[in-house]
C-alpha cells in the first residue's frame, strides 16, 4: 500500500466517521435539554465532533506530508 | 456619527480596496512572484462559500430551526475529508485537461460533448442567478437598515426604491466592473485570475473577523460568556427548542440530505469549482485545505447561536428581522464602529461570491455556450474571422454584465419575497444535479453521455417543478391552488408532496426526488446505450488519470503555420510563439524548420483551445485545421487490422519455428537410425561372411576331407551366400522405399494365388524345421485386388518364414487362413510358435528391431523383414497387425481394400 492510498483511504475512514458521528442515531443521543459546562449539550457535541475530525484530518495529511518530504 | 456619506465612503473605499490588491496581485503574478501561491490563501479562497447568506442568513436559519443551520457547514468538513479522493483527482483531471469550468468538465468527460456542456452551463445560469441577487438583496437591505442609524427600521418594497438610488444597483455596477477587469483581463489558457484570488481571500478574512468581534462583543459585553447567555436564554420556554433537535418525523431525513446537499454544492457551485479546482496552483495545497477549510467554518459558526439568542432576548418579538441581527444589534448597543464592520462584512461575504460566481458563469456561458452557436453558425464563417481573442473576451464580459443584470432584475421583482436562507438552498439543490454525472464521470468509465445528459435534464425539471415554480407563486405569477391542491386539482402532483410524499421540508424534498431520478436516468440510460469511441477514450483518461500519465495518441497531422495562425487568433501573437517555444524547449525540438504538426503538437494545441474557448468548441477548431480527424471508425478499424495482422504473423512465426524444430528432431532421429543402420548391416553382414570364410579357409588347409564332410561344408558356404544375398536385397527394397525410388507395378492380384505360391516357394524351409502349413480360404473365389504380386509374394515369405522361425521343432503348426467382406480382403497367418510379448508388439514393426529370442545368444534374420512388410501393405493402402499371446503363438494379421483408395504415388 503507498503512503498515498494509505492516506486516501484513511480520510475517508474519517469522513464515514464523521458522517455516522454527525447523523441520526447518534444526533438525538444529544439533543436533550439541558446544559453541559454552560453550553447546550446538542451545541457542544457537534462543536466538539467538529473539532475532533478537523484535528484528524490535519494529523492525517500531516503525517504522510512529512513522509513525503522524507522522501524527497 | 454613521451618517449616509461616512457609511457611503467606507463602502465604496472599501471596494477600492479590494481594487487594489486585485490589481497588486495580478501585477506580482505578471512578475512571476505569486502571491497566492501557498495554502492558506487557497483555504481562504474556498471560504467564498460562506456568502452574506451565511453572514446574516444563518442567523435568521437559527432562529427558525434550531441547529439546522450548521448541516451548511458540516457537509463541507465531511466532504473535505474526501477532498483528497474526489477533488484532488478533479484537479489533476482539470489540470491535464486545461478544464476551466464545470461545464467544461462535464461535457469534456462525456466525449467532449457540445450538449453536455450547454445544459450544465443553462442549470447553472438558471440555478444561480437567484443566488446572486440573494447577495445583492443582502447588500441593498444592509445599506437601508444602518442607513437608519440609530434608528432600527426593517426595509419594506425594495422596488419602490428608484433604481437610480438604490445602492446595490451601484454596488452591482462596481462589481461588474471588477469582475470584468480582474477576472477577464486577458485571455488564459489556464482561467488563473490571481488577482481575484487575492482579493476574494482578504474578503473571506475581512467577514470571518467581522463575525467573530460581533459575536464576542454580544457574547462577552452583552452578557457574562457563553454560560450566562444560554442560562438567559434557557429562561424563555419557547428559546429552549433552539437548543434540540426538531421534534418531527422527517427532521433528522432533512438534516441528512442538507449534509449531502451542501456536500456537493462544495464542489460543484461553479464558484466553488473555480477557486477549489481552477483557481488550484499546487495540488499539495490540498493537505492543509483539508482542515483549513473546515476549521474556518467553524469559526464562523461558533457566535451564530449566541447572535441570534442574543437578538431575540434584545429586540421584542417580530419587530427585527432575525436576518439583520448581525447588524441591528450592534446598532442598538450603539456600538457604530462594530454596526460598520458587521456592514462591511456582510458587504465583502456578498461581493465576493458575486465576483466568483459571475466569473465562473461567464466562462461557461462563452465557452459552452456562445462559442459553439458562433462556430457552427453557416454565416457568417466565424472560423474564419481573424483574432478572436477580443470576440472572447468581449463574450466574457458582456456576461458578466448580463448575469448581473439578471441578478439585479431578479432581486427587484421577486427577490423580495424571498428570505434570504431558502434561495440559497433551492441554488445548492440546482447544482446538486452535476453530482451523478461528475462523481459518476470520474469513477465509472461504462457511464455514457446519454446517460449523464439524461439523468441531469430529469433532476433539474423535477428540481424546477419542486422548488422553482412554487417560488413563482409568492410573487403572484402563478395561482396559490398550485402548491396547495396541486395543477388541475390533482393531489398527487402537489410540488411540496410530490406522489404524496410528506413529512419533508420542501428542499430535502426536492432533492430527494430529483436525486432519485437523476441518479436512476444516469445509471439507467448509461447501462443501456453504447459509449462512441470519444467517450471510451474520455473516459478512461478521466477515470485512470493517476494510472496512466501518458496519453492515447491519435494519428493526426496538421501543418504547424495552421496550427499557430488557430492558436495566434484566440490567444494572441505573442502569447502563442511563447506557448509554441515553450513546448519545443521541453521537447527539444525545433519547431519553426518542421512544417508538420504531430499528433502530440496537435492535442497541446487543442488543450491550450481548450484553456480559452472550452473542450467542446477547441475540438471543433482544432478539427478544421487537423488534415484527417482520425476518429472515423475506418481509421480505427485500419489500426486494428494491422495490429491483427502482426498477431497473425507472429503466430505464423511461431508456428513455422516449432515446424523447424520439429524437422530438425526428425533429421537427428533419422541420423541416428541411420548410424544404426549401418552398423546392424555391417554386423549382419559379417557374420555370413565369417562363416563363409572360415569354412572354405578349412576346406583349403584339409586335403583329406571326406566327401561328405565336403559336400555338407559346401552347403553351408551356399546357404551363407544367399543369406547373404537375401540380406543384401532386403537393404536395396528397403532403401528403395524409404526413398520412395521403389516401382510398383500394380496389377489386378487374386490373393490365393499370392499365397499358394508364397506356401509353395517355402515348401523347403518349412519342412527342415518339421512344421505344417494349412491354408483356409472361403468356398466363393477372393475378389482380386490391385497390387503388386511380387511385393506381395515377399509380404508372404517374411511372414510365413517369421512363424517358421519361432515354431517349436517338429510341432509346428502353421494355419493361414484367408476372408474377404464388402471392401476389404483379409489374411491371417497363425502359429503356436513362442509367442510375443506385449511390449515387443508395439516395436516389432520399427527397422531393424529384432526379436531376442532368450533361448539363442544372437538373433536371427536383419530386423528388416517385418519393417519391408508393412512398409507394403501400407503401400497397398492396408494395415498390418499382431496379436500374440507368450507361449501360445502369434497370430500376423494384414488387410488390404479391393478398390483402392488412392494410387501409388
Amino acid at each position: 500500500m503507498t503512503a498515498d492510498s494509505q492516506k486516501t483511504a484513511r480520510l475517508v475512514a474519517l469522513f464515514l466517521l464523521g458522517w455516522l458521528l454527525f447523523n441520526f442515531p447518534m444526533l438525538s443521543l444529544f439533543s436533550l435539554n439541558r446544559l453541559v459546562f454552560g453550553i447546550p449539550s446538542l451545541y457542544l457535541y457537534i462543536f466538539g465532533v467538529w473539532v475532533f475530525i478537523i484535528l484528524s484530518a490535519a494529523l492525517v495529511t500531516r503525517i504522510t506530508e512529512q513522509k513525503a518530504s522524507d522522501h524527497r | 456619527m454613521l451618517e449616509t456619506a461616512t457609511i457611503l465612503f467606507f463602502s465604496f473605499g472599501y471596494m477600492g480596496f479590494l481594487f487594489a490588491i486585485a490589481y497588486f496581485g495580478d501585477k506580482h503574478a505578471e512578475m512571476g512572484r505569486s502571491i497566492v501561491g501557498n495554502p492558506y490563501i487557497y483555504a481562504l479562497s474556498m471560504a467564498v462559500y460562506c456568502t452574506a447568506w451565511t453572514f446574516y442568513g444563518s442567523v435568521g436559519r437559527a432562529v427558525r430551526d434550531g441547529p439546522g443551520f450548521l448541516t451548511i457547514y458540516i457537509g463541507p468538513t465531511l466532504m473535505a475529508a474526501l477532498g483528497w479522493l474526489v477533488l484532488r483527482k478533479i484537479i489533476r483531471i482539470s489540470k491535464i485537461h486545461h478544464i476551466t469550468s464545470i461545464a467544461d468538465f462535464i461535457g469534456s468527460r462525456y466525449g467532449k460533448s457540445t450538449i453536455l456542456g450547454g445544459v450544465v452551463t443553462v442549470i447553472a445560469v438558471l440555478g444561480i442567478v437567484p443566488y446572486i441577487a440573494l447577495q445583492l438583496k443582502a447588500i441593498s437591505t444592509s445599506y437601508l437598515v444602518i442607513k437608519e442609524y440609530p434608528e432600527i427600521v426593517m426595509p419594506r418594497n425594495f422596488a419602490k426604491v428608484p433604481v437610480f438610488q438604490d445602492t446595490a444597483f451601484y454596488v452591482s455596477v462596481l462589481l461588474a466592473v471588477f469582475s470584468i477587469l480582474f477576472g477577464t483581463r486577458h485571455l488564459e489558457t489556464t482561467e488563473r485570475h490571481e488577482g481575484m484570488v487575492a482579493a476574494i481571500a482578504f474578503e473571506c478574512v475581512v467577514k470571518l473577523i467581522a463575525f467573530i468581534s460581533i459575536g464576542t462583543f454580544i457574547t462577552y459585553s452583552l452578557y457574562d460568556g457563553f454560560g450566562d447567555l444560554f442560562e438567559k436564554a434557557r429562561a424563555v420556554p419557547e428559546f429552549r427548542r433552539l437548543l434540540i433537535m426538531e421534534d418531527r418525523t422527517g427532521a433528522y431525513i432533512d438534516w441528512g440530505i442538507y449534509i449531502f446537499l451542501s456536500m456537493t454544492a462544495i464542489i460543484f457551485l461553479p464558484r466553488q469549482f473555480h477557486v477549489a479546482v481552477v483557481e488550484n496552483i499546487n495540488e499539495d495545497h490540498l493537505n492543509k485545505a483539508i482542515w483549513l477549510f473546515p476549521l474556518y467554518l467553524l469559526a464562523i459558526n461558533i457566535f451564530v447561536l449566541p447572535v441570534a439568542l442574543g437578538g431575540l432576548l434584545e429586540f421584542p418579538r417580530g419587530t427585527v428581522d432575525a436576518d439583520t441581527f448581525v447588524l441591528t444589534l450592534p446598532m442598538a448597543l450603539h456600538q457604530e464602529g462594530l454596526a460598520l464592520l458587521a456592514y462591511i462584512g456582510g458587504t465583502s461575504a456578498a461581493t465576493g461570491m458575486v465576483i466568483v460566481e459571475t466569473v465562473a458563469l461567464s466562462t461557461m456561458i462563452c465557452n459552452e455556450l456562445v462559442m459553439p452557436v458562433l462556430l457552427r453558425l453557416p454565416f457568417p464563417r466565424v472560423s474564419q474571422w481573424g483574432d478572436m481573442s477580443g470576440v472572447l473576451l468581449g463574450i466574457r464580459r458582456s456576461g458578466i454584465a448580463l448575469l448581473l443584470l439578471l441578478g439585479y432584475t431578479y432581486f427587484r421583482f421577486i427577490g423580495e419575497y424571498y428570505p434570504l436562507v431558502s434561495t440559497g438552498l433551492v441554488s445548492f439543490a440546482a447544482v446538486a444535479q452535476f453530482a451523478p454525472a461528475i462523481l459518476g464521470g470520474i469513477f465509472w468509465k461504462r457511464s455514457t453521455r446519454l446517460g449523464a445528459l439524461w439523468g441531469m435534464v430529469a433532476g433539474f425539471l423535477v428540481w424546477a417543478y419542486t422548488l422553482f415554480l412554487p417560488s413563482l407563486v409568492q410573487t403572484g405569477l402563478l395561482s396559490s391552488g398550485f402548491v396547495t391542491e396541486g395543477p388541475w386539482g390533482i393531489a398527487l402532483l402537489r410540488p411540496f408532496q410530490l406522489f404524496g410524499l410528506e413529512g419533508f421540508n420542501n428542499v430535502a424534498h426536492a432533492v430527494f426526488w430529483s436525486m432519485f431520478v437523476n441518479v436512476g436516468g444516469y445509471i439507467g440510460v448509461s447501462l443501456f446505450t453504447q459509449p462512441s469511441p470519444m467517450e471510451h477514450t474520455q473516459a478512461a483518461l478521466f477515470v485512470d488519470v493517476f494510472k496512466s500519465p501518458e496519453e492515447f495518441t491519435w494519428r493526426r497531422t496538421a501543418s504547424v503555420p495552421d496550427l499557430k495562425s488557430l492558436l495566434e487568433r484566440f490567444l494572441g501573437e505573442q502569447r502563442t510563439r511563447e506557448l509554441l517555444s515553450h513546448y519545443a524547449d521541453s521537447r527539444r525540438l525545433d519547431w519553426e524548420k518542421s512544417l508538420t504538426a504531430d499528433d502530440d503538437l496537435i492535442s497541446y494545441a487543442e488543450k491550450l483551445l481548450s484553456g480559452a474557448i472550452g473542450s467542446a468548441s477547441a475540438r471543433v477548431m482544432v478539427a478544421s485545421v487537423v488534415k484527417e480527424e482520425s476518429l472515423g471508425i475506418e481509421e480505427v478499424m485500419n489500426i486494428l487490422d494491422e495490429t491483427r495482422q502482426v498477431i497473425i504473423y507472429s503466430k505464423e512465426l511461431e508456428r513455422t519455428t516449432s515446424e523447424l524444430k520439429a524437422a530438425n528432431e526428425r533429421l537427428k532421429e533419422l541420423d541416428r537410425l541411420k548410424d544404426e543402420f549401418i552398423s546392424t548391416v555391417t554386423h549382419e553382414l559379417r557374420t555370413p561372411l565369417t562363416s563363409v570364410r572360415s569354412i572354405a579357409e578349412i576346406l583349403q588347409d584339409t586335403e583329406d576331407l571326406d566327401p561328405d564332410q565336403h559336400r555338407q561344408f559346401l552347403g553351408i558356404i551356399i546357404k551363407e551366400s544367399e543369406r547373404l544375398t537375401r540380406l543384401i536385397n532386403q537393404v536395396l527394397d528397403f532403401q528403395k522405399m524409404e526413398s520412395g525410388r521403389m516401382e510398383w507395378q500394380i496389377q489386378e492380384v487374386d490373393l490365393h494365388e499370392v499365397v499358394s505360391d508364397a506356401v509353395s516357394r517355402t515348401e523347403q524351409l518349412v519342412r527342415d524345421k518339421g512344421a505344417a502349413v494349412r491354408i483356409h480360404q472361403p468356398e466363393a473365389p477372393m475378389p482380386k485386388i490391385p497390387g503388386d504380386v511380387d511385393r506381395l509374394i515377399q509380404v508372404m515369405l517374411n511372414l510365413i518364414s517369421n512363424a517358421v522361425k519361432f515354431c517349436d521343432e517338429d510341432r509346428g503348426r502353421i494355419d493361414i487362413t484367408l476372408s474377404h467382406g464388402i471392401e476389404k480382403v483379409r489374411v491371417d497367418v497363425e502359429d503356436n510358435g513362442i509367442g510375443i510379448s506385449p511390449e515387443q508388439q508395439e516395436r516389432i514393426f520399427d527397422k531393424f528391431h529384432q526379436i531376442r529370442n532368450v533361448n539363442k545368444a544372437r538373433p536371427s534374420g536383419s530386423g528388416l523383414g517385418l519393417s519391408i512388410t508393412r512398409r507394403i501393405v501400407e503401400h497397398h493402402g492396408g494395415t498390418i497387425r499382431v496379436k500374440s499371446e507368450p507361449g501360445t503363438g502369434s497370430t500376423f494379421s494384414f488387410e488390404l481394400p479391393i478398390q483402392k483408395a488412392s494410387d501409388a504415388e
